[in-house]
């Protein structure tokens, strides 16, 4: 029988981020109301200051917000890329266990990176070698986690691949050979390659056209809801964050001002930044 | 000094002319060897001291000096240094190119190392206490209380994948190899084979991936558990590394794709006839000709042709 409890995959809790001067009184000096993440009295950017949410098994949930409202770094802390300032960042590990991806030394993190937890970035150039194929490209995290069979590292690609739907004639064409929409296709099935429980999504659409984004978009919630990973999205699109997530934060400057189930948070926004920027989207 | 006018030098005296008769004969007459070494007993520290690290550490590169040597880095510096550190006048030492103990380079390396530390010099692997080596790894397999030096030109296994040193030395530091394997994957997708020839990637000691640089296929399986004490010297580089006897040394392969050695169906020493050798072929001398096949070992040939006569008579 199928569980019903919902797994916690992602716990992020009191995440914060300080950049330039550490001064912790900063925190009361910035802030929506105040309308800036920039302390007026030092150099202190609090760039992101306490930041909860969860991510379950099977769930996307979104982060949106303006250029500089602090969701890139939220997601930066969460792979990793930026050291937090404050809070933990819990995550259920394929085993069960559960590690504080804060804790972490730089090597123990990569090593995390090749099976729990991988990013679909928005440019491909950053998730893949482009001088590669796509083959290659995700023989990469599996001779990582240990692969050493040719025939089954071609296999796995081809399986991912279709499943992504890129076709398996281009499996052995360079990356850089491919359009913008089957280079996120290939990203996609090497972020999946070694099935982790959490995938990071920064703005995984926003350099391709409006019909490529469509069917990409498709891809990744069709994937998200079959393979029951936890996922956290980042983008300033409201039509990514409502057509893939099901609960959903906005930031803006350094804080989190809203919070909650994305169809009623669009439909029905408290905060007045959310309700102009809904009215902004819907315009 | 003498300073020459431009327009002095448009007449057709030549410069040398100017100078006493016996300087220009003594400038064009090599010097008679001098008894000194070319390293210094510090020098010779600390590449011993590097040469002990690598050996504790078997196919992690450890960076030395690499003084200058009276030849060009690129010809053997770095295989050169280790000897120099390693011989005294006890020692015997054999010196080849591409199994070639009369090859240029060879001849003048043994001639600078016998010369400056007082060495004998063979040209038989049974006698000598090291081997100095580019390219080949003697047919006749050395035993465990000889040495074996390399002279590397690449010793990074991962260049090819990576530029950024950092990144490299991240790499190493915490095996991530997966870039190589990428890099390999990608070489059967393209070619069918791994293509690789010389510098065939290896995994040291479980451990370290390292170059067996420049040493052919052939040779790289006798460098697993072998007897004897391999250095690997480069000179350009400024790294030293080895495999300590009786260590395992795996070609990087996959698990459905065997490593294989350089064959050629048919071939034969065309001189002692021999087929289970590292054969090369020497081009035919007249155009339309036929190519034939000779041992890279010379000395090793040259001994198997004189076991056939001794039999044949």
């Amino acid at each position: 029988m199928i569980s019903t409890e919902r797994q916690v995959v992602l716990e992020v809790r009191g995440l914060g981020k300080l950049f330039g001067d550490q001064d912790p009184g900063a925190v009361v000096r910035t802030g929506p109301e105040l309308g800036t993440a920039k302390d007026p009295q030092g150099n202190t950017v609090v760039a992101a200051w306490d930041v909860d949410f969860e991510v379950a098994a099977g769930e996307a949930f979104g982060v949106i917000g303006e250029s500089g409202s602090g969701k890139s770094t939220v997601m930066r802390m969460i792979a990793g890329d930026v050291t937090a300032s404050a809070g933990t960042v819990r995550l259920r590990k394929r085993d069960r266990s559960r590690v504080d991806l804060l804790g972490l030394t730089p090597s123990e993190r990569r090593a995390l990176r090749i099976d729990e937890l991988s990013i679909v970035h928005q440019d491909p150039a950053d998730g893949l070698d482009l001088r590669v194929t796509a083959g290659g490209n995700i023989a990469d995290p599996l001779t990582a986690a240990g692969w050493r069979n040719f025939g089954q590292i071609r296999e796995r690609a081809a399986e991912l691949l279709t499943r992504t739907e890129v076709p398996l004639d281009r499996m052995d064409d360079l990356v850089k050979t491919f359009s913008g929409g089957m280079k996120q296709r290939v990203q996609l099935a090497r972020a999946l390659a070694n099935n982790p429980p959490l995938v990071l999504f920064d703005e995984p659409t926003t350099g391709l056209d409006a019909s490529v984004a469509a069917g990409v978009l498709d891809l990744i919630r069709d994937l998200i809801e079959s393979l029951g990973i936890a996922a956290v999205v980042v983008s300033h699109d409201f039509a990514v964050i409502e057509m893939l997530t099901s609960r959903c934060m906005v930031m803006q400057h350094g804080r989190m001002v809203e919070q909650g189930v994305t169809d009623q948070l669009l439909e029905d926004p408290i905060a007045p930044y959310t309700q102009r920027l809904v009215a902004a989207a819907r315009a | 000094m003498t300073l020459v006018h431009d327009d002095e030098l448009d007449t057709a005296t030549p410069a040398v002319a100017a100078m006493p008769e016996s300087t220009v004969a003594s400038s064009l007459t090599p010097p008679e060897p001098e008894p000194v070494g070319i390293l210094d007993e510090h020098a010779k520290r600390e590449v011993r001291r590097a040469m002990l690290s690598a050996v504790c550490i078997p196919g992690y590169q450890v960076p030395f000096g690499s003084r200058e040597m009276p030849v060009a880095r690129g010809w053997g510096s770095g295989g050169l240094q280790i000897t120099l550190a390693l011989v005294g006048a006890d020692d015997v030492v054999k010196v080849i190119d591409q199994g070639d103990d009369e090859g240029v380079n060879a001849v003048n390396l043994r001639r600078l190392i016998t010369d400056t530390t007082g060495a004998e010099e063979t040209t038989e692997v049974d006698e000598a206490t090291v081997i100095q080596t580019r390219h080949r790894i003697p047919e006749d397999e050395p035993t465990d209380d000889q040495v074996l030096v390399l002279q590397v030109p690449v010793p990074e296994p991962l260049r090819g994948v990576e530029r950024d040193m950092m990144e490299l030395a991240r790499m190493h530091a915490e095996a991530d190899y997966a870039r190589m394997w990428v890099s390999l994957y990608e070489d059967v997708v393209r070619n069918g084979v791994i293509t690789k020839s010389t510098g065939y990637p290896c995994l040291v000691g479980g451990r370290y991936v390292m170059a067996t640089t420049p040493i052919p296929r052939w040779d790289v399986p006798r460098l697993h558990q072998s007897p004897f004490l391999s250095l690997f010297g480069a000179g350009r580089e400024r790294r030293i590394y080895a495999v300590p006897p009786l260590t395992d040394v795996e070609p990087l392969t996959f698990d459905d794709i065997p490593f294989e050695v350089e064959r050629t169906e048919g071939a034969t020493c065309s001189l002692c006839g021999a087929t289970e050798a590292y054969l090369v072929e020497v081009p035919a001398s007249r155009p339309g000709g036929e190519g034939r096949w000779t041992c890279s070992d010379t000395a090793w040939c040259r001994r198997r042709r004189e076991q056939n006569a001794e039999e044949a008579s």
